[in-house]
């Protein structure tokens, strides 16, 4: 019996590590979808963050300032996107393909001129890990709640905040009227324009914190292209968890168990049949939910006034 | 004579028309826009822009071997920017070329390995043949799923990359790996190779063979039924459906082209290029495919001039990255910084605007 709980709390403990990039890159992309715009390009705003946060961390030699360069890392690339869906109305994938490239890009050339080192970056402080006391000695219980980043609490308040601000304030019903018919939301004095620009904001910066907890959140280091599709990822787990905060935690952790286990089963099965499951899990998860939540209504279209 | 003449001054027509049209414009100045902001970028990374593009201007057109990689490099970017483009006039994003080539490739190794004592004349299209059916069975994949289960094509075709990559990976491992460290397939047979259209180099008969793939296309989508009904569900899809176009089908259909046509890429780099199948052999050609068909404007020919600039960015790239520090990743900020631009007329009217009113101002 001690052992199966042993057990079980490491595989969670696992799966925790493995959902907490992947639940900041979902509720990034709930909030932002939530308004309007379809962002793919959470995945770049994770990778500059990641390099936001070490690139403060080396600058300063604190991890927390490292944080607060990730947040604005993340919010810069966000810019990017608001300004070019919002006020030139550009397309949302392309924009949002446009921004990976160019975070991949100069996280690459800017990695080379400040460390020479086309692979990774030089080590850095990293946020490292909390343990509470007494409760850290609870079998299951203690590896669910200890033992992990700071980064991890803070996407717990994140959550639970953009729950609150979405259905239960006015702000977030305006934010919900705007992705779901921007038009009515405008006939009645709302700003659309000023609303998607806080969700795209607001989406960079908890992106760029999902990137800083694969950086800086444990090893405290950079290497290329890190973020390695959880950006991608976090896209699927918002359809799943049905553009809600609350989906997106059950969505990763679920992402998470099915990553956690494969480390298990590479003992049986062929690493790449297992390494392929997390997909094929999502793709069928997609199909097989019946009345999925659907998305908001206008997500993906720019709002013109004028063709109102 | 008589004939020449008035060819030439066809294709004169037609060349001014290219060069006054407003795409092309949008495109050319969204180019150099691109090239002046990420000179920018190296500059404050510490590196000279000036020799960068000076290497990498070397590296892609320096001599005849150089100009021959450049094609070669263009051939796989011809075809996925077609399919990307294809799939973008009918409606569909497909972001699944890089899963779609790596599916394509591994059919193209198996039928070139396995059908021995076939003539090349047969051995060769059935090598084609068997990569663009699988290619475009794996797109179809997603189309099937989108249009009966209505699940999200871009997150579909984004999980199948990953899938096509391990799946492939697994048939090399398990199945027909060849002896050795590396993990690659023995070499297709000789019959399958095709043939290189300068020595040494990546240009082989499979540049001509994208390029009449593109006329195709664009004949197909100008000049038949099909094309423009295709068109008709990307420009309107309301309005097509109540036209009679069997949206569900046509939708299909479009997908299985644009798969089987990433399938031919990878075809032909397993058959022209390495003359095996090796574990992550793409560097990405799929998704360039996507940036290639945004410069090109969805248009076929656009494709097939953007594909052959990105190609000459690669391999202009390559050599940037022996010569100077910079690394060869550089080149994805510029096709970065070339999509923003060019999906955001925006930007280039609004700097017209500026300039125009900064006149007044001085007048």
């Amino acid at each position: 019996m001690t052992e199966f709980l042993a057990g079980l709390g490491t595989l969670l403990s696992g799966a925790i590590r493995i959902a907490i990039p992947i639940c900041f890159g979902a509720l990034a992309c709930t909030i932002c979808e939530r308004g309007g715009i379809v962002n793919i390009g959470v995945e770049g705003m994770m990778l500059a963050g990641s390099f936001g946060g070490v690139l403060g961390s080396y600058l300063t030699g604190s991890a927390w300032v490292g944080l607060l360069f990730a947040i604005l890392a993340g919010v810069l690339f966000a810019a990017i996107h608001a300004v070019l869906t919002i006020k030139y109305k550009t397309g949302h994938i392309i924009s949002g393909l446009g921004i990976n490239l160019l975070a991949s890009g100069l996280t690459t050339v800017l990695l080379v001129s400040l460390w020479d080192n086309r692979g990774k970056s030089d080590a850095v402080a990293s946020l490292g890990t909390i343990n509470i006391p007494v409760l850290k000695d609870i079998p299951v219980l203690g590896d669910i709640l200890s033992g992990h980043s700071p980064l991890f609490y803070i996407l717990i308040v994140i959550g639970v905040v953009m729950w609150i601000v979405l259905y239960k304030t006015v702000f977030g019903l305006r934010v919900r009227v705007v992705g779901e018919n921007p038009q009515t939301a405008d006939s009645v004095g709302i700003n659309v324009t000023a609303i998607q620009y806080i969700c795209v904001l607001a989406c960079g910066a908890i992106a760029g914190l999902g990137g800083a907890y694969l950086s800086i959140g444990d090893i405290g280091l950079f290497s290329r292209d890190m973020v390695a599709g959880r950006g991608y990822i976090a896209m699927a787990v918002t359809i799943f968890g049905g553009w809600n905060p609350i989906g997106a935690f059950g969505g990763s952790l679920l992402f998470g168990v099915a990553q956690s286990i494969q480390f298990r089963l590479q003992e049986v099965a062929p690493v790449q049949i297992i390494q392929m499951l997390p997909y094929i899990l999502t793709i069928l998860v997609l199909i097989l939910v019946k009345n999925r939540p659907k998305g908001p209504a206008a997500a993906g279209k720019s709002f013109d006034r004028e063709a109102g | 004579m008589e004939a020449i003449k008035k060819c030439g001054v066809y294709l004169r027509q037609k060349i001014k028309q290219l060069f006054t049209s407003k795409s092309f414009i949008v495109s050319a100045i969204s180019l150099l826009l691109a090239l002046i902001v990420s000179g920018i970028i190296l500059a404050f990374s510490g590196y000279n822009p000036f020799t960068a593009y000076v290497n990498m201007f070397g590296g892609a057109f320096g001599d005849m071997s150089r100009v021959a990689d450049t094609l070669g490099i263009a051939t796989p970017l011809i075809l996925c920017g077609t399919a990307v483009a294809i799939a973008m006039r009918g409606g569909a994003i497909n972001i699944g070329a890089e899963g779609q080539l790596y599916v394509g490739a591994m059919a193209a190794a198996l039928t070139g390995i396995f059908c021995q004592g076939l003539p090349a004349i047969l051995h060769i299209p059935l090598c084609i043949l068997a990569a663009a059916v699988a290619g475009g069975l794996w797109a179809g994949l997603a189309g099937y799923l989108k249009i009966k289960l209505k699940v999200n094509e871009v997150v579909l075709t984004i999980m199948l990359n990953y899938i096509a990559i391990y799946l492939t990976d697994y048939i090399v491992t398990y199945g027909v790996k060849a002896e050795g460290m590396v993990v690659k397939t023995p070499n297709v047979a000789e019959s399958a190779i095709l043939p290189a259209l300068y020595p040494h180099s990546r240009l082989t008969i499979g540049f001509i063979l994208a390029v009449i793939i593109v006329f195709v296309v664009r004949w197909m989508m100008k000049k038949t039924v099909f094309g423009l009904e295709l068109q008709a569900i990307g420009n309107n899809l309301a309005a097509a459906e109540t036209g009679g176009v069997n949206i569900g089908k046509q939708f299909l259909v479009t997908m299985f082209i644009s798969g089987a046509l990433a399938g031919l890429a990878g075809a032909v780099e397993v058959m022209g290029v390495h003359k095996y199948f090796i574990k992550g052999f793409s560097p990405g050609y799929g998704y360039d495919g996507l940036s290639i068909a945004v410069l090109g404007q969805n248009s076929p020919v656009g494709v097939l001039v953007s594909a052959i600039l990105y190609g000459a960015l690669r391999s202009g790239a390559q050599v940037m990255d022996r010569m100077t520090k910079i690394p060869s990743d550089f080149v994805g900020l510029m096709q970065a910084l070339i999509i923003i631009f060019v999906a955001t007329p925006g930007i280039i009217m609004a700097m017209r605007n500026f300039a125009r009113r900064g006149k007044k101002n001085h007048d």
